[in-house]
């Protein structure tokens, strides 16, 4: 086919990039903080339907609801769950406007499960405190916010995917570089502020079927934000602290042990035993969970088979309605009836998210990354654990600190060395007549990070990893693409090998074991907090390749007391009683 | 002669389908391909509905459940079916 390969040059004040759950929200709120301003809100899908949550969320997992608990509690909880690697003022930053948030959505339509007396149903699933918020009728939350973004009049683009940030003389971020994944053309976007909200690196491993687009993750967050962010300079933390999510063996969509717990249902092992004290997910829990599959009792599944047949339907009803509903289909392919017989559970591919982990973009508690200009907010912003209604409420700080400076910033002038450079680079695989397709450089990328980078680490298996990668990016050169769409894939191919390179440098930087599976070294076994009770963050140097270094955790705002410190090191449930043990075998 | 580089298609079967009668893709409607996150659907030039175009399903739903018409059904993929 042809090309025109046009240029399609615009400004805006503000450019949001990603549209899923932290971006609509940013766009908005930047538009309420100064409605005369420009923003843009560009997405590689559709806005309507796009991102982790395009068919709705089925609960909220981390609601800090007055009487139910204090943003104190919630900050203890998440700095003991991440192993004490927190900046408090962040996580608290949260917890303390989780609320104002849960009150915006509700206005806005989005639906929560309440009590007789109209309060929010909240239910405990966490270690120790509660802050499960079901939302059985959560289905319409992008129609939410479609509804509020054309109300608040944020621009939106459909269909660009965001290739490169363009940055300015100071290191400032000014812009933003891209392709139509239709027509191909090439878009460049000046702007004041930049807000990276483009989710989870969801396409990082392989995905145990085989089956490329079978991730836990939209597989259109591919890691474009943490590769973006990378190049212009920002710094990104903790990476080793990999996302590792347990799931639905094949589906590998999630259980979701939070709507089926507080009804009762659990995880368990293959005697229908719990082995879990409970299910939040933690490097802590999927340790255990690890073992379990490994060991003689394994493999794991859900047990909701115990229940009473009202309940099921209920679990089933909102299970089979939300978040991802094919689900329903996969079981009756398999046979496999809630009533009687267990779902088997296995773990997933890893990939970098701190909604679920602490992978992310470094911000601080503006939504600030260290790049002036730049701001990231959800999935791939370091705030760990943060979830659906962090993203949300990280996205609200990252609107109005981007709507501050592009109120008192004027644009700066656009470096034409980058975009020409970035042109060429984007553009080279459908200029070339034949060469790899992007699909299968894809899987053999991944399959290598699933060879190599699955915990337990190994060192010199991740050394051989950084040698595969390597390779991996001499074959980029060779890729080639017939249309705009595989355009996209060859683009999205390139991320990936960044991330994986990431994902195998931040984890040998950091020489021991911390947050149980998700950065497990069978060298370095030992949790060493004289020496690495910090932040590891990975940044580009001036020559252009991978640093390191550490950077201390902020003094704690709410202190963690020496007797609750481990209390996420105590998940698996205490062995019974030998004679009990004799008992079940005869 | 040099060798020639040529390449190979291998065949999927579509894991969405689209009731030829019920599609309004001709008629103007593009709801299905505007909300697929994967961007894999499109409208066959041969009969002005909508199919499936290419391998890259997240079994994810928004088509069929926003096409006005009840015309998309998404089966799970076969490799994890």
């Amino acid at each position: 086919m042809s090309h025109q390969l046009d240029t399609r040059q615009s400004e805006y004040d503000i450019v949001v990039v990603g549209g899923g759950t932290a971006g609509p929200m940013a766009a908005i709120k930047a538009k309420e903080r100064n409605p005369e301003l420009r923003v843009l809100l560009l997405d590689k899908a559709h806005v309507k339907r796009s991102g982790a949550i395009s068919m709705g969320m089925d609960g909220l997992n981390n609601a800090v609801v007055p009487g139910y608990a204090t943003p104190e509690q919630y900050t203890k909880e998440i700095t003991i769950a991440n192993d004490g690697i927190v900046d408090q003022s962040t996580v608290y930053a949260y917890a303390k406007h989780s609320f104002t948030t849960i009150e915006q959505l509700d206005r806005w339509g989005v639906k929560f499960e309440k009590d007789a007396n109209g309060d929010y149903a909240m239910r405990k699933v966490h270690h120790m405190g509660t802050y499960v918020l079901p939302m059985p009728e959560g289905h319409d939350v992008k129609k939410v916010l479609y509804r509020q973004l054309k109300r608040a009049r944020v621009e939106i683009t459909n269909r660009i995917i965001a290739t490169r940030l363009l940055t300015a003389a100071d290191g400032s971020v000014n812009g933003v570089m891209g392709f139509d994944s239709r027509t191909a053309d090439f878009h460049v976007i000046r702007a004041k502020a930049v807000i990276l909200a483009c989710g989870a690196a969801g396409r990082l491993g392989l995905p145990a079927s085989g089956y490329l687009m079978g991730t836990y993750e939209n597989p259109t967050n591919a890691g474009d934000g943490y590769v973006m962010a990378y190049h212009a300079g920002a710094e990104l933390a903790n990476l080793e602290c990999y996302q590792i999510n347990p799931l639905i063996k094949d589906y590998n969509g999630p259980a979701c042990a939070y709507v089926a717990g507080p009804l009762g249902g659990y995880t368990a092992n293959s005697r229908g035993e719990r082995f879990i004290e409970c299910d939040y997910w933690s490097g802590q829990m999927m340790l255990e969970f690890y073992q379990e599959l490994q060991g003689g009792n394994g493999p794991v599944f859900l047990k909701l088979n115990h229940l009473a047949e009202e309940t099921i339907q209920t679990i089933e009803t909102i299970l089979h309605s939300n978040e991802r509903p094919s689900r329903g289909q996969f079981h009756a392919n398999r046979g496999t009836d809630y009533r009687h017989q267990m779902v088997e559970m296995h773990i997933s591919e890893i990939g970098f998210c701190s909604g679920h982990s602490a992978s992310g973009v470094h911000v601080n508690a503006r939504a600030e990354t260290t790049v002036a200009g730049l701001y990231a907010a959800g999935d791939m912003a370091a705030v760990p654990h943060n979830y659906m209604l962090g993203a949300f409420t990280y996205g609200w700080f990252a609107g109005h600190s981007a709507a501050e400076r592009a109120s008192s910033h004027d644009f700066s002038p656009v470096d034409a060395e980058q975009v020409a450079r970035e042109r060429a680079r984007i553009y080279a695989p459908l200029l070339r007549d034949h060469g790899l397709p992007a699909l299968q450089v894809e899987y053999k990328l991944r399959r290598f990070v699933n060879d190599y980078l699955q915990p337990p680490k190994v060192t010199r298996k991740y050394e051989i990893a950084l040698d595969r990668f390597a390779e991996i990016g001499e074959d980029l050169a060779h890729l080639h693409a017939s249309d705009a769409h595989e355009l996209m894939r060859c683009a999205e191919a390139s991320v990936i090998r960044d991330c994986a390179e990431m994902a195998a440098r931040a984890s040998l930087f950091r020489t021991e074991s911390r947050w149980g599976l998700y950065h497990l070294r069978v060298d370095y076994p030992e949790r060493n907090d004289a020496e690495w009770f910090c932040h590891a963050h990975l940044k580009k140097d001036e020559s252009g390749r991978m640093s390191h270094h550490k950077r201390p955790v902020e003094p704690y705002i709410v202190p963690i007391a020496e007797q609750e410190r481990d209390a996420y090191d105590r998940l698996r449930v205490a062995p019974k009683a030998p004679a009990e043990k004799t008992a079940a075998t005869v | 002669m040099a060798f020639q580089p040529r390449t190979i298609a291998q065949f999927s079967e579509a894991a969405v389908t689209v009731d030829l009668d019920k599609c309004i893709a001709h008629k103007g409607c593009t709801v299905c391909i505007d909300v697929c996150p994967m961007d894999i659907l499109d409208i066959d030039p041969q009969t002005g509905k909508a199919f499936m175009k290419r391998d890259e399903c997240w079994y994810c739903l928004p088509c069929q459940k926003d096409c006005p018409t009840g015309a998309i059904h998404v089966a799970i993929p076969y490799l994890l079916r």
